[in-house]
């Protein structure tokens, strides 16, 4: 491997941390909202299958990637809201109600999403910020998809208001005190209701980054765990937004090192490379959980890490 | 006005609960074909022929119910002890792959002794995958539904890793896949001539072992212990039940289960490990097991009945041109009214019925003025 090689890797990956990356930052602020409310939504994967869809079924229809946008956030929402309702139930558990929104998310998506295999819809704008290079490598690794300061324009305004904002307390309030929040007059389902669905709001907006960027396209094949490792990434982040955003480019990095080298010639073990978040994330769960204690900064009201 | 419980309202909410979400499932589904342009009726009655209308419809459920009966012991054995683990598909595609490879290592294997070892190597390493979920539950804390489904990703990679690299079979051009397993070492149908047709053994092989699963959390001192531990683990460690042995066997049990079913496929469907193995049979899996509550002996009936589902799924393909995802649809209404339905459980004849109450009130009182 010469030295130029090993500069166009590093590009490849370092512009892949941002593209593959930006699905990862919405799905596990999604996330994040949904945990400091008390309740685990492992059903992400599904609402990102669906919302990807929609949101390239509505770029497709409307003409306006924008729409598309839209359209992906409130099918995300709406998929979430179904969990949240579920889990309101008596003896409905969260977790089994996440592996069931995986299934009926897929399920939604492959059958309305038939029709879009074949057409190309129009994509999401990229922000050149490679405009000052000359080198086409550098240009295309800063090319960067308009979503992304949107996702980091909401991790802050979530890291701000989750600390700051009365609504942000009631929530965090929800999640690590159901009792304390009862005996503040607020129904705790009401409010874990109302985080779940925004936070599938946010996910669906990972969604439209799927399809209406990067990849680019709809296939049944566009989300293969994404929303579940952007689940766990939530655990790895201690459940700030702002850990999420550093968490999310460290995998969309870990998630462009196999497409990086095979662009670079290099197509010897692809699927293991490709393998490599999963790997990770699984490597970063060992390392941050433990049986003795609940990991660092988590709600306390989550069953699922107790 | 709620009745006070009696003793058969618990097996008969068993029943109703169940029946009644899968009904539920079912009309929602007529209903979303109906928003598509297709009659509901016709749908359910391909359905059902698709399913059970006839000797060949049989067939082809009961051979799509075999694996479904194993991958679900996979999810029912580790539920039964308290963990929510689903690395059914991750299993299975190991197992194929387990199945597949062992005569890349003895090229020599040959005859009965042949087909026991290949089934069990797939045993094995599906054995092993869903059991290293459950340590790093018991040891790591590490949550278990969300590493089985990393694992399962894991797996499919180093599946597709395996078959399309060091063991692909260089005849296979448009397809990768693995060197065809010898004759010798295949699982024939079970009565070629009969009306079972081309059912194969694994049919066999997974009632059995729901049946010895079933037998053992009921009837066997472990089997019990388990239960303990499912119930409430505290409990089971002041007791002194070794605890993370108990959860380890039961997901190694229930991984074995998975793994087998993989072998199954190979051995005894394709003869070979490709990308039709990765069917989502693990994910069927957890929605039998689920809808059989985790209960081993009614298992069967019901990886019968989805197994019919998606064998009428093709037919629906065929004759009203429906996307091959329909099942999946299926398959999601009925786990998202499956769950709901738990709600209901030990309230299900308890719940007002308005009228019956008011006519109740109208014969003690007398007609009111």
């Amino acid at each position: 491997m010469t030295l130029d090689m090993v500069q166009d890797l590093l590009l490849a990956i370092l512009g892949g941390a941002v593209r593959v990356g930006t699905p990862f930052l919405f799905v596990s602020l999604g996330e994040c909202l949904t945990e400091k409310s008390g309740r685990i939504n492992l059903g992400l994967e599904g609402v990102l299958v669906f919302s990807a869809m929609a949101g390239f079924g509505g770029a497709y229809l409307s003409g306006s990637p924008w729409l598309g946008v839209l359209l992906a956030g409130c099918s995300g929402a709406a998929l979430a809201l179904l969990h949240g309702l579920l889990c309101s139930l008596n003896r409905v558990s969260d977790i089994a109600t996440g592996i069931a929104l995986m299934l009926l998310g897929a399920g939604l998506a492959f059958y309305l999403g038939k029709p879009l295999i074949q057409p190309q819809a129009p994509q999401i704008p990229s922000i050149a910020l490679g405009a000052w290079s000359a080198s086409p490598g550098v240009q295309s690794a800063l090319a960067i998809n308009a979503l992304f300061p949107v996702g980091v324009a909401l991790a802050a305004l979530l890291a701000w208001g989750l600390a700051h904002t009365r609504w942000g307390l009631v929530v965090r309030m929800a999640g690590d005190s159901s009792d304390a929040a009862k005996a503040l007059g607020y129904s705790v389902n009401g409010v874990r209701i109302a985080a779940t669905t925004a936070g599938g709001f946010i996910a669906g907006l990972g969604g439209a980054s799927l399809s209406l960027y990067y990849p680019g396209s709809w296939n049944e094949g566009l989300s293969s765990g994404q929303g579940l490792i952007a689940v766990a990434l939530v655990i790895f982040a201690r459940w700030s937004p702002w850990r999420c955003l550093g968490a999310a480019l460290l995998f969309g990095g870990a998630g462009a090192i196999g497409p990086a080298l095979q662009s670079v010639g290099i197509s010897g073990g692809y699927y293991l490379f490709n393998a490599v978040p999963y790997a990770l994330t699984l490597a970063i769960l060992v390392a941050t959980c433990s049986t003795r204690r609940a990991v660092k900064g988590a709600p306390m009201e989550l069953g699922v890490l107790k | 006005m709620s009745a006070a419980p009696r003793s058969w309202h618990a097996p008969a909410e068993a029943l109703l609960l169940p029946a009644g979400a899968l009904t539920a499932a079912l009309l929602l589904f007529g209903l979303f074909v109906w928003f598509g342009g297709h009659s509901p009726v016709a749908v359910w009655l391909l359905l059902f022929q698709g399913a059970f209308g006839d000797a060949f419809s049989w067939q082809n459920s009961l051979q799509r119910a075999a694996p479904l009966m194993l991958t679900a012991l996979a999810v029912a054995l580790p539920a039964r002890a308290g963990l929510t683990l689903i690395g059914g598909e991750g299993a299975l595609v190991l197992g194929a792959l387990g199945c597949a490879g062992l005569p890349y290592l003895f090229p020599g294997l040959a005859g009965t002794a042949g087909s026991v070892a290949v089934l069990a190597a797939g045993a094995l390493l599906g054995a092993a995958w869903v059991a290293l979920a459950g340590a790093l539950r018991q040891w790591r804390g590490v949550n278990e539904t969300i590493s089985s489904l990393l694992l399962g990703y894991i797996a499919i990679a180093l599946f597709k890793h395996w078959v399309e690299g060091p063991m692909r079979d260089p005849a296979s051009l448009n397809k990768p896949s693995t060197l065809p397993l010898a004759d010798s070492l295949r699982i024939g149908p079970i009565s070629p001539e009969g009306v079972l047709g081309d059912v194969h053994w694994g049919l066999v092989i997974g009632l059995l072992l729901c049946l010895a699963a079933g037998l053992w959390l009921s009837f066997t001192a472990s089997g019990f212990a388990l239960r303990v531990v499912g119930g409430n683990a505290r409990t089971a460690r002041l007791v002194g039940l070794p605890t993370d042995r108990l959860v380890l066997l039961a997901c190694a049990l229930g991984g074995a289960g998975a793994g087998l079913a993989g072998a199954l496929e190979v051995a005894a469907v394709h003869f070979a490990a490709n990308a039709s193995v990765i069917a989502g049979l693990g994910y069927t899996g957890i929605l039998v097991s689920f809808v059989a509550r985790h209960n081993p002996w009614a298992i069967p009936p019901v990886a019968l009945l989805f197994g019919g589902f998606a064998a009428a799924g093709s037919l629906l393909q065929r004759r009203l041109g429906l996307p091959d995802a329909s099942v999946l649809v299926l398959q999601g209404f009925a786990f998202v009214f499956i769950l709901a339905a738990e709600a209901l459980r030990g309230r299900l004849f308890q719940l007002p019925m308005p009228a019956l109450a008011k006519l109740r009130l109208v014969a003690v009182q007398g007609r009111p003025a």
